[in-house]
Formats: structure tokens, sequence, C-alpha cells
């Protein structure tokens, strides 16, 4: 077996050795896991490698196929951000408040990719409770980026983009509350999809802003986001949000094409907080797609400059209240000889949480505590409105909206820590379709000073296969998703 | 807007947050400086728009108040920190008059 091509596969492509029988999904799961002991120093993009069930995985999956049975990801590789919980096995969410937790029960999107015969690999590395835009915030450490290790992998699904950018996995998940799988996918040259709020079940995922966070994943294709999304949405009872909605085959639609589609470009979106190599990448991309029959026009979205201060009201907000339940009672971190239980909530989350995580519990405490109430959470929701209503508008005369993923390239490590605003800014073009519960892609459209530059698709509510074709016919006629960093060939 | 010293002790209580007397400047500063970032919500035209409380507007499903699966409680109290005869323990709350 060719063990060099393997790691380079896509999930497609694994799937099409399976199916023929020139590989095994143990062959597939070995090569991996002594890929990903070859990777950590480099990356720490894992916080657990689950090496022992993906081999028991897999070897069941290979009876399987050899009894003649077959399912969709049958003995396919995935990686789940450790956030997501998973029976048995520990789930951090990279905090050390759940540095010791290990769920009694899987996420619904754990359960449905492994009864799809998924081979789970390992937990991925990530910003503390996914608060952050550059994965510094993590317990576990920063998880650097392969295009440059002295850089941020984005955040906070960094351990996920960066093992799928470098070649260790072909896929893995991730969750996006304000750009968390699409700032990281464009920050590493992934493919990041953030489908519909609602569209894929929350249940077992650690809560950080429950009307915003999604499910989505990271991959190199999107032929490969499609195929796993199939198996990812639907309806789930045990999500209250979950919205009971036909669940498409996302793959027939890769091949809809551009011609006629309408793409909108937010004039806000190209200002100058834009680096310029990155406006000069995306522009051209979008010049492809109108070469390509896509109609290009540009639209406003007149109050988009207040999603950024509008998540940080609302977000934060949720967060407080969900972050509550960690106070050393059930599960997780305890502080050591409290003198009262007010000591022992306190020193337990004082010493469990990080600093940001800790910031982002005050900033929600503040907007939420009387007198502050009226003036800050009511006034972002009522933004928030404005600004969702901004986004149905401009839907009733385009079927997407394009700009960029990210301000800049990856920035270095350590570079944003000083100043909270600077780190919030990273998501300015991302935030939008968290609030107004928009499905969203980053797909890679070429480099700036040598580090991957994203293309950003929005579209309106559940029109996933829309963004998959556009993305999946941009794929089709570049190569960017196919570049492999130096040194992970 | 900056926040007091005062406002950031009541806060941290508020949310049962042990601060480190090292950490108070650094967060005193950032949070100052977050605050003053989403004031610029108070400029916004928000007259007559109804607070968006969710991004689907769907109504919130019901469901039959009923057991629909059991997990054994010596599996969930596994990740407790302290537990006796299927009890969580904690800190002595009840003061002896």
């Amino acid at each position: 077996m060719d063990g060099e091509a393997l790691h380079g596969r896509t999930l497609t492509e694994l799937a099409q050795g399976l199916e023929s029988g020139e590989i095994t999904a143990v062959g597939i799961a070995e090569h991996l896991l002594e890929r990903i002991a070859q990777t950590e120093e480099r990356l720490n993009a894992f916080i657990t490698v689950t090496a022992d069930e993906a081999l028991a995985a897999a070897a069941a999956a290979d009876r399987e196929r050899a009894a003649g049975r077959t399912r969709p990801l049958l003995g396919l590789p995935i990686v789940h951000k450790d956030l997501f919980c998973t029976r048995g096995v520990l789930t951090t969410c990279g905090s050390r408040m759940l540095s010791n937790f290990v769920s009694p029960y899987d996420a619904t999107v754990v359960a449905r990719l492994r009864e799809a015969g998924a081979v789970m690999l390992g937990k991925t590395n990530m910003d503390e409770f996914a608060m952050g835009s550059s994965n510094e915030t993590s317990w576990y450490g920063p998880v650097r980026n392969p295009w440059d290790v002295t850089r941020s992998p984005g955040g906070s699904s960094g351990g996920t983009a960066a093992a799928v950018a470098a070649r260790v996995v072909p896929a893995g998940t991730g969750t996006d509350t304000g750009g968390s799988i699409r700032q990281p996918a464009a920050l590493t040259g992934t493919v990041g999809l953030k489908p519909t709020y609602g569209r894929v079940s929350r249940f077992g995922m650690v809560a950080f802003a429950s009307s915003l966070d999604q499910a989505g994943v990271i991959t190199r294709t999107v032929e490969d986001a499609a195929l796993l999304l199939g198996v990812m949405a639907g309806f789930d009872e045990k999500d209250s949000t979950s919205v009971d909605h036909p669940v498409p085959d996302y793959r027939a639609a890769l091949g809809r094409g551009v011609a006629g589609l309408k793409i909108g470009i937010v004039r806000q979106h190209f200002d100058e907080g834009l680096d310029a190599e990155c406006a000069e990448r995306v522009r051209a991309a979008l010049s492809l797609l109108e070469r390509e029959g896509a109609v290009l026009t540009e639209i406003d979205l007149p109050h988009i400059d207040l999603s950024v201060p509008t998540y940080y009201v609302v977000a934060p907000a949720e967060a407080s209240s969900n972050l509550s339940r960690f106070d050393g009672v059930r599960f997780g971190y305890r502080a050591e000889n409290p003198k009262d239980l007010l000591d022992l909530y306190c020193r337990t989350r004082g010493e469990g949480f990080g600093a940001e995580v800790k910031r982002r519990i005050m900033t929600g405490t503040y907007v939420l505590s009387a007198g502050y109430y009226d003036a800050y959470y009511l006034r972002a929701q009522k933004v928030r409105e404005l600004i969702s209503r901004d986004f149905r508008e401009a839907f009733a005369t385009v079927d997407v909206i394009a700009g960029p993923t990210a301000p800049t390239p990856a920035f270095a490590l350590g570079e944003k820590t000083a100043d909270p605003i600077t780190m919030y800014l990273n998501d300015i073009y991302t935030i939008g379709a968290n609030l107004a519960g928009l499905p969203g892609i980053s797909i890679p459209c070429g480099f700036a000073r040598g580090l991957p530059v994203g293309l950003h698709l929005v579209g309106a509510h559940f029109a996933e296969e829309t963004l998959l074709a556009a993305a999946h016919h941009y794929q089709a006629l570049t190569d960017w998703h196919r570049a492999c960093p130096e040194g992970f060939a | 807007m900056s926040l007091t010293r005062e406002q950031i002790q009541h806060l941290a209580m508020l949310a049962r947050l042990e601060l480190a007397e090292s950490e108070f400047d650094d967060v005193q500063a950032k949070l100052s400086s977050i605050v003053e970032f989403v004031d610029r919500l108070q400029a916004a035209p928000v007259d007559d728009v109804v607070p968006m409380a969710h991004p689907l507007s769907g109504a919130q499903r019901l469901r039959p108040d009923v057991v629909t699966e059991v997990i054994d409680r010596d599996a969930i109290q596994a990740n407790a920190p302290a537990v006796q005869d299927g009890f969580y323990l904690v800190p002595k709350v009840i003061e002896q008059g």
C-alpha cells in the first residue's frame, strides 16, 4: 500500500480505495495515527488521540465490508473538536475546568458519524470553550499553523483546521459561533462549512452561545464537506432548536455550476480593514466566478459594521449563563480545601477558567446586570434584528453574498493577545452569518505572502446546496486546495 | 468608559469568579476596552425595532414530559469531584445554631 499517498487523500478518494479493496480501514487508521505521532510536536493539534478505539473500529469496519455490507462513511477517518461529547473519551473543551471530564454520552454529531461508519482518531485542540480566534486561549497550549509554525491557525476550531491542512487527517468537525470554523479554514487553506443555525444538532456540544453555536466541518474539498454534512444534518429531538427540514443529497447539488448565480459583494467588506493582497485574491476569485457565468452586484448591508459589537454583547451574555453550570460540584475541576460553598464556587471558577473565558463571563454578567440590561443586551438584540433584516433584504435580490473570510492572512502567535478588540475584529466578516443564523463556507482562493487566503460565501437559510455548488465549481477550476504546506507532504 | 476597581470586584462576585491580585489590572483594562467597544451600539437606530431573540422564528417545540432514557447514576457521578452514597458532597452550608 502506498503510505505516502494515503494521508494526502480526501475522504472521497479514501472511500473509493476502500470500495475497490485497494486499501483497508485498518491500514488508513494505522497510517494516520502514525502521521499524528509524527506531526504533533510541530502542530499541537490534538488533545486526545484515541488509537485503540480507532483501530478496533477500523477492524470492525473492514469485517463489515468483507461481509458485503456498507455504510456511507464506513472505515473513513474523522477527528472531532474537543467540544463534542464522546462517550468514554475525555472531552475537555480546551479548558482546565473540564480537563478530567469523560462524557457518559455521545453528541448527536458524533453518534451520527459513528453510525455512518466513520472511525474517530482523536479529539482536537481548540480555544478554551471556543472563545478565541487564534487557539491561544487553550489550556493545552496553542495550535500552530502548518503554513508557518510561528503563526496561529486561527480559532477556535484551530486543531481540526491545522490537522486537515497538514494532511494529518482528511476531515474533522468544528463549531462556529462567530467564525470559529470559517476563519481557521481561511488561515490554513482548508474548506470550512458552517451550516444554517438548526441544520445540525447541538446536542452534546458544550454550549458557548446557544443562539449562535452551530456544528460544521473542515475538509480539503467541498465534495468532502458535502459528504459529511449529509450525514450530520437533520432533525434531532434532543436539540430544542433543531429544525425539521428535509436533508437534500448535498453531493447531487455539486454539479449545478454558477451560470446565472447572483453574487452580492458587500461594499463594507472591502474597506481599509482588509489586507490589500487578500483583497486582490478575493477579487480574482470573484472575477473567475463571473467569467463562469455568475452575475456580480454590489450590495449594502447598512448595519454590518455593528455586527462585532453586537456579537460581543450577545455571545458573552449567553456564555455567562451557559457557563454557570461549572461549579465544582457535579463534574469538572474543583478547587482544593474550600472553606465554604462560596469559596468553592469562586476558587473553582477562578482557577478552572482561563483569562479570556473569565473576561467573557464578566462581560456577559455586566451587560445582563441590573441597570445595564436595556442599554446593552436589549439594544444588541435589536441591532441583531437590523443586521438580520439587512441580510433578508439582500437575499431578495442575490443568491450568495461573497467576500473575504478574514481581514488578514495568519498572524503571528502572540501578535494579537494584548488587545482583545484587535483579536475580536478578526471575525468581522464572519460574525454576521452567526447573528442571522445563515450558512457560510470558506474555501482557499490563493496566497498572500505565502499564507492561505479564504473566499467566504454566505447563503440564505438552508441554502447549503447553493453554497456548496458554487464552492465546488470554484475548486474544480483551481488548485489552491491542493497546495500542501512545506514539510507536511 | 472605564470600569472602576469596585465594579470589577462586584462583577467578579456576581459571576462567582475569584480574581487573583495579579490578574486585576489586566481584567480592568481589557474589560473597560470591551465595554467602550460595545458602546458603539448606543448610536444605533433601534427605535421601534423588535429585539431578536433567536435566528429562526419558528416556535419552540413541546414534547410530552416523560422519561425517554435513563443514564446510570454511577456513570454520571464518576465525573463528580466528591460523592458519597449517590450524593454530591459540598462544604457545609447550614450553620449550627
